[in-house]
């Protein structure tokens, strides 16, 4: 099925309040191997300057995957979700995000353009806390392999 | 901090890191960041979508190498962007003795590429290989080195 062009441009419902939680901190720090006191140790944050532990700086990952299942799960759009490969990815981070960060996120549509019989989907996702402050903006490519590829 | 923004130039290494990975590591990062794409723990569901074996998320890659460029800064809330391409697939072959064990490794390595002294940034240029074990049964040891990530790109922020 192919993707439609239609979606371009489209801005999806807001994720519900995502809490940010300094075992998932931790958790995802570790899964990437990242010791950073920061992560870990509350004591070192607060000492760096922090409110509390600070996540990684892929950690936003978790809110945009979040928000760009509206997209991904759109029938309108077209994406089948087995034949997608992550092709690049990018984080802005106007703040750290540090536990206790209460988020909320939003994907639009910035781009389909057709690649052989697939797809090249780019997609933004704004994170701001649930009071509207900016944290981060993240851009990825999706690359839907068409039939034959 | 851990350095001092006025001594760094363009050209400069920040180091190196290895990280040795296994099939749990995959499945700590599936748990860790909600991403639990069978192609990412599954050999059978990973080939049947035409995959040569499991391979690791992306974002597992792209964090794992990211931390070479906080720890050498000291503090990971001084990466404010963040970007690359995935290049090639890493692909994690089953290995386990009396437990799961590392059946390849990532091996990230960073330059500065850029020095901004009016924006008080850095852009670290990252290197990031991986073994090509697409064909079953190879050695990582001797195994061709893959750049699994390519515009790998960390922008570090210093204070004023």
């Amino acid at each position: 099925m192919a993707i439609s062009a239609d979606v371009v441009g489209r801005t999806y419902p807001s994720i519900p309040p995502y809490l940010v939680g300094r075992e998932k901190i931790r958790e995802f720090a570790s899964a990437v191997h990242a010791t950073d006191a920061a992560h870990h140790d509350v004591a070192a944050a607060r000492a760096a300057g922090y409110a509390d532990l600070v996540a990684p700086p892929t950690f936003a990952i978790i809110v945009s995957q979040r928000a760009d299942a509206a997209l991904v799960n759109d029938p309108e759009a077209g994406i089948d979700f087995s034949r997608v490969v992550h092709a690049d990815q990018r984080f802005t981070h106007h703040r750290p995000v540090v536990a206790g960060d209460e988020l909320t996120a939003a994907v639009t549509v910035d781009n389909v353009r057709p690649l052989g019989s697939g797809a090249m989907v780019t997609s933004r996702v704004e994170i701001t806390t649930v009071a509207g402050e900016k944290v981060a903006t993240t851009v990825s490519s999706l690359l839907v392999r068409g039939e034959d590829q | 901090m851990n350095i001092t923004f006025d001594e760094l130039e363009k050209g400069q290494s920040i180091g190196e890191r290895r990280v040795e990975v296994s099939r749990a590591d995959l499945v700590r990062y599936a748990g860790a960041s909600g991403d639990f794409n069978p192609i990412h723990w599954n050999q059978d569901f990973a080939q049947g979508v035409g995959l040569p074996n499991v391979i690791a998320h992306g974002m597992f890659t792209m964090g794992a190498a990211v931390a070479l460029v906080t720890e050498w800064a000291g503090d990971p809330g001084a990466v404010v962007d963040y970007q690359t391409r995935f290049s090639k697939p890493v692909v994690v072959p089953n290995a386990f003795e009396d437990r799961v064990v590392p059946s390849t490794a990532l091996t990230a390595s960073g330059v500065i590429g850029v020095v901004d002294p009016e924006a008080r940034t850095v852009r670290v240029d990252l290197t990031v290989t991986a073994p090509d074990l697409s064909e079953p049964d190879t050695d990582p040891a001797t195994a061709k080195e893959l750049k699994v990530l390519v515009k790998a790109q960390a922008v570090v922020k210093f204070p004023h």
